[in-house]
C-alpha cells in the first residue's frame, strides 16, 4: 500500500533561519500520526507547507503514490488535504452554516447544506447547530464548527494544528473519541502539539522535529514522555522544585467584590470578584478562554482602572483607580497574554523594550536615557532567560513567540516585584524554557513575592500553584487547594456544571 | 508569472540607504519621458530643475531660506507625528506665531529695543503654541479627532489673518496693499549679506534639529512617546499616559511653527501680509515623512522639496514648462520615495512552489 502522504527531504529556509532541513516523513491511510516538537522547531511551517500554504525551497511530496508537482491551496483541496489551524477562521457576526458555505464549492445551497452539517455532525459525535451564530458559540464549539468544515470535503489528510490548546480535559476525550473514528474510516490524521500525554494517549506514530530537522520517530504508547521529551528538547527535562509555601501574614493583593460591566455584546462582565493572594505563594486562575480573564487581568494591571479604588488592594494601599505606571511604582508587575503590541512594541529593539517597564532601575536619570543600562538589562535577560535574538538589537518582532515571552517574563520577574500577575505564562514556549520560566516563578515566591498566574493550560497549574481559582461566565470559584483537588474537578468547574455557586444555564461548554 | 509580497524579518539595511536611490532613478526615468513626450529635452529640464538653481550663490540663498521653515516644522510634527498626534495644522500655527510676533514687533512701545526680536520670538511660539493647545485640550478631554480640529483651525487662522492685514493692521501708507507696515530694523534677523535674504533665523533651524534628534534618540519623554504611537496598548501596559503625549505633541509642534511664522516675518518679508507663507505648515507634512520622522532625514528631506521648489519656478521661468507640469514632477518623486520605502519593509519575489525533485 502507498503511503498517504510521504515527504521527502524538504527544506524552507528564511532569512537567518532555516525552518524545515530536509525533513522525510510518511502517513499511511488511517494512521494518525503525531508531529511533536518545541514552539519553533518548524511544525507548523511544515503543515503550511503541506497544506501548501508556503512553497518548499526543496523537497518532494507524494501523495497517494503520485508526487504534486505544482502545490497551493487549491491542490490540496482537490486532492482531500483539509486544515484545522490553531487560531479559527471564522466570521463571528453570521451562522455557522454560512460560515461553512463560504469554504465549500459548489452551488450557494444554504438549506441543502445545513443538512450535510447536521449529518456530519451526528455521525461524528460534534454536535453542532448550523443556524447558530458563530459570536454565541463557545470556543470548542468553534473548534466543531473548523473541524465539521474539513468533513465536509471527504478529507483523506486532516491536519490539526494545536488542536486542544483551548479545551477543556473533557472536550479534549470527546475530540479524541472523533479523531479515532476518522482514522478508522481511513482518513489519516496529522496531529501537530508539544503535548506528551495527548500524542501518547491518541497518536499510532510521531516524528519529533527540533530546530527544523526530524531528531527521530517514535511509537509513542510503546515510548515514555521522558523519551520522547528528550528527542524534542535534545537534553534531558527539567524538573521544577518546590519549596514550601511560607506565606505572609497579610495578602498582597486583594479583590473584594470586583464588578465590570462587558464592553460590548461579545465581552465578559465580571461578576463580584473577590480573591487573596498572599506573599509566597502561587494562586493559579483556571478557565477556558473567553470566561473574564482578559477582563479580571486588565483590572488587576491597571490597564482598565475600576470605578471604586478600594475593590483592588495592593500591599493594603487601595489602587483600583490607579493606571498601570502608578500601581508598578507600588510594586506590581505584570506579563500579559499579547506578547506583541502590549508586553513588548514590536518595531522597537530589545534594549528599547527592556525599559518598556525596566525603566525604574536607573535607566532614566534626569529625564536623559541611559542607553548602557538599557543594553545591559536587556543582555542580562537574554543570558538569564537564554533569549536566542540576534543581540540586544534586534527588533521585538523579529523574535519567535516563545523567545520574547522569555524576555518579557524575565523582564518582569528581574523588576524583583511584591505582586506578579501572568497570564498565559509559557504559552508557545518550547518544553525545556517553560520549565526554566515556571522554576522562576516558583522561585520569586519563594522568596516572598505574591504571584498569580492565569492559564488555560491546566497542567502546567497543577505544576506550579499552591492554591487553584476557577473563573467561569465572569465568576469566580472559591480556591482550593491543589493537593485537595485533581483535573477532573478543575474540568467541571471550568465547564461552570458543577458549581454550587454558579448559575451556569444548561447547555455544555460555557464561553 | 505572479508576484507574491512578502514581509522581511528584520527592516533591510541594504534597503533602507537604496529606496531614495531607486526612488531617484525611476523619478529620473519617468519624467523623462514626459518632458519628451511634451517636446522638451529631458536632459536640458533635469539639468535647469535641479543643478541651474544651485549654481548661484543667490540661488543657494534661497535653496537655504526656503528649506529652513520647512525643516524647522517638520520636526516639531514629526515629534507627535511619532506619537500618533497627528497635527495638520501647523499652517494655522504659522500664520498665529507670525500675527502674535509681528504684534509685539509693530506696537512695541521702544521699537529700537534689542529685547524686540527675542520678545518676538516668545510671542510666536506662544501663539502658535495657544493655536496648537486648542485641539490639544479637546482631544486630551474630549477625545476629539486632531486632525479635523487642528486642519479647520488653520482656516481661522489665515481669515484672521485676512481680516488683520485688510482692516485695522493695514499700512495706512500702504497703496492699499493688504499688508502691515514694516517692521523696524531691531525686529529683523540680520543678514549674512545685504545681497542676499538668508538671514540668521536659520540657527534658529539648525538648533532645533539637534534638539529633536536629542529629545527622540535620547529623552525618556521622547521615548514613551514613541512607545504610544508605535503600540498604543504598550504605552497603556506600561503605565504611559496618552495625554501627557498629547499635549507634549500639539504644544512643541505648534510653538515650533509658530517661531517658523516669525522668522517669515522678521526675515524675507519684514511684515504681515496675507501670504506669510507658500504653504509651509502643509509641506512640512511631506518633508517629516519624507525624512521618516528622524531629524537628519528631516534636514534632507527639507533640502529636497525645497530644491523641487525652486526648481520648479526656474523652469518655468527659463523653458516655459506649465506649472501643472512642474507638480506633475513633485508629486511623482514624492509618489517613488514613499512608495520605496515599502521595500525596506517587504520584499518582492516569486512565490516558490515545491517543486519535484530539485
Amino acid at each position: 500500500m502507498n503511503p498517504r502522504l510521504e515527504l521527502r527531504d524538504i527544506s524552507k529556509r528564511y532569512p537567518g533561519v532555516v525552518a524545515n532541513d530536509q525533513v522525510s516523513l510518511s502517513v499511511m491511510p488511517g494512521e494518525i500520526h503525531a508531529v511533536l516538537g518545541e514552539n519553533g522547531a518548524g511544525k507548523s511551517t511544515l503543515m503550511k507547507i503541506i497544506y501548501g500554504a508556503i512553497g518548499a525551497d526543496e523537497g518532494e511530496m507524494v501523495f497517494d503514490g503520485t508526487p504534486i508537482a505544482a502545490h497551493g491551496p487549491a491542490v490540496s483541496r482537490a486532492l482531500g488535504i483539509e486544515m484545522v489551524y490553531q487560531h479559527f477562521a471564522l466570521f463571528e457576526s453570521v451562522s455557522v452554516v454560512e460560515n461553512i458555505a463560504l469554504c465549500v464549492s459548489g452551488p450557494f445551497d444554504l438549506a441543502g447544506l445545513s443538512v450535510q452539517v447536521r449529518d456530519v455532525s451526528e455521525k461524528y459525535g460534534l454536535p453542532i447547530d448550523p443556524h447558530r451564530l458563530v459570536h454565541d458559540l463557545s470556543v470548542g464549539e468553534r473548534q466543531r464548527v473548523e473541524i465539521v468544515r474539513c468533513l465536509l470535503q471527504d478529507p483523506k489528510l486532516l491536519i490539526l494544528d494545536e488542536p486542544t490548546s483551548v479545551l477543556t480535559p473533557q472536550a479534549v476525550a470527546k475530540l479524541f473519541e472523533t479523531l479515532r473514528q476518522l482514522a478508522s474510516e481511513g482518513c489519516s490524521l496529522l496531529y501537530i502539539s508539544h503535548k506528551l500525554d495527548e500524542v501518547q494517549a491518541l497518536c499510532d506514530t510521531a516524528t519529533v522535529l527540533r530546530n527544523g530537522r526530524v531528531t527521530g520517530t517514535a511509537e509513542p504508547k510503546k515510548s515514555t514522555p521522558t523519551k520522547l521529551a528528550r528527542m524534542m528538547v535534545g537534553a534531558d527535562l527539567p524538573e521544577t522544585h518546590h519549596g514550601k509555601a511560607i506565606t505572609s501574614g497579610k495578602p498582597k493583593l486583594s479583590v473584594k467584590g470586583l464588578m465590570t460591566s462587558a464592553d460590548d455584546q461579545f465581552g465578559i462582565g465580571l461578576k463580584n470578584i473577590s480573591f487573596d493572594v498572599f506573599g509566597g505563594e502561587i494562586v493559579g486562575i483556571a478557565g477556558v478562554s473567553g470566561n473574564g480573564q482578559a477582563e479580571l487581568v486588565s483590572c488587576l494591571s491597571g490597564e482598565t482602572p475600576t470605578k471604586t479604588a478600594h475593590v483592588i488592594t495592593l500591599d493594603g494601599a487601595d489602587v483600583g483607580q490607579m493606571d498601570a505606571g502608578h500601581r508598578r511604582r507600588l510594586g506590581l508587575a505584570f506579563v500579559p497574554e499579547e506578547r506583541l503590541g502590549r508586553g513588548a512594541v514590536p518595531p522597537h529593539h530589545l534594549s528599547d523594550n527592556a525599559m518598556l517597564t525596566g525603566h525604574r532601575l536607573g535607566m532614566v536619570k534626569n529625564g536623559m536615557i541611559n542607553r548602557g543600562a538599557a543594553n545591559a538589562y536587556a543582555s542580562d535577560i537574554m543570558q538569564k532567560y537564554n533569549v536566542k535574538a540576534n543581540g540586544h538589537e534586534a527588533v521585538a518582532s523579529s523574535l519567535s513567540g516563545g523567545n520574547l515571552q522569555k524576555f518579557i517574563v524575565g523582564r518582569e520577574i528581574e523588576l524583583a516585584p511584591h505582586v506578579l500577575i501572568v497570564s498565559q505564562p509559557t504559552w508557545g514556549v518550547d518544553v525545556g524554557a517553560a520549565a526554566f520560566v515556571r522554576q522562576a516563578l516558583i522561585d520569586l515566591s519563594r522568596s516572598g513575592a505574591a504571584v498569580l498566574v492565569v492559564s488555560e493550560e491546566l497542567d502546567e497549574l497543577f505544576e506550579i500553584c499552591d492554591r487553584l481559582l476557577v473563573i467561569c461566565q465572569g465568576e469566580i470559584s472559591p480556591s482550593v487547594d491543589r493537593a485537595d483537588t485533581d483535573v477532573e474537578e478543575i474540568g467541571l468547574l471550568m465547564t461552570g456544571l458543577n458549581t454550587p455557586s454558579s448559575v451556569a444555564p444548561s447547555g455544555g461548554i460555557s464561553r | 508569472m505572479s508576484l507574491q509580497i512578502e514581509r522581511r524579518a528584520e527592516p533591510s539595511s541594504l534597503m533602507r540607504v537604496a529606496a531614495p536611490l531607486i526612488a531617484t532613478l525611476l523619478t529620473l526615468v519617468v519624467s523623462s519621458i514626459m518632458f519628451a513626450l511634451i517636446g522638451h529635452n529631458p536632459l536640458d529640464t533635469l539639468f535647469a530643475f535641479f543643478v541651474a538653481p544651485l549654481l548661484s550663490m543667490n540661488g543657494l540663498s534661497e535653496w537655504l531660506l526656503k528649506a529652513s521653515p520647512l525643516i524647522l516644522i517638520a520636526c516639531g510634527l514629526a515629534i507627535g507625528f511619532r506619537a500618533n498626534v497627528w497635527n495638520i495644522g501647523a499652517e494655522g500655527q504659522l500664520v498665529v506665531g507670525a500675527i502674535a510676533a509681528s504684534g509685539v514687533g509693530l506696537f512695541y512701545p521702544d521699537p529700537e529695543s534689542p529685547l524686540l526680536l527675542p520678545l518676538m520670538f516668545l510671542a510666536g511660539m506662544a501663539g502658535g503654541m495657544a493655536w496648537a493647545a486648542v485641539p490639544a485640550f479637546l482631544r486630551a478631554r474630549m477625545n476629539t479627532n486632531e486632525i479635523l480640529v487642528t486642519l479647520m483651525m488653520t482656516y481661522i487662522a489665515t481669515l484672521l489673518l485676512s481680516l488683520l492685514v485688510h482692516g485695522p493692521w493695514r499700512d495706512p501708507d500702504g497703496f492699499n496693499y493688504p499688508q502691515t507696515a514694516l517692521l523696524p530694523n531691531a525686529a529683523m534677523f540680520s543678514y549674512f549679506d545685504a545681497t542676499y535674504r538668508l538671514n540668521t533665523s536659520i540657527f534658529i533651524t539648525v538648533i532645533a534639529v539637534v534638539a529633536m534628534w536629542f529629545f527622540t534618540e535620547r529623552s525618556f519623554f521622547g521615548y514613551k512617546m514613541s512607545v504610544g504611537g508605535a503600540a498604543p496598548l504598550a504605552a497603556r501596559y506600561a503605565g504611559f499616559k496618552e495625554s501627557g503625549s498629547v499635549w507634549l505633541g500639539l504644544l512643541i509642534s505648534g510653538g515650533v511653527a509658530g517661531i517658523a511664522g516669525m522668522a517669515e516675518a522678521s526675515g524675507p518679508l519684514g511684515q504681515l501680509s496675507a501670504q506669510i507663507s507658500p504653504g509651509y505648515g502643509f509641506a512640512a507634512i511631506i518633508v517629516a515623512f519624507i525624512g521618516r520622522l528622524n531629524a537628519f532625514g528631516i534636514v534632507l528631506g527639507g533640502l529636497l522639496l525645497s530644491l523641487l521648489y525652486l526648481g520648479g519656478e526656474a523652469v518655468q521661468l527659463s523653458m516655459g514648462l506649465p506649472s501643472a507640469v512642474t507638480s506633475i514632477f513633485q508629486g511623482m518623486l514624492l509618489f517613488f520615495l514613499l512608495a520605496s520605502d515599502f521595500l525596506i519593509f517587504y520584499r518582492i519575489g516569486r512565490p516558490v512552489a515545491a517543486q519535484g525533485g530539485t
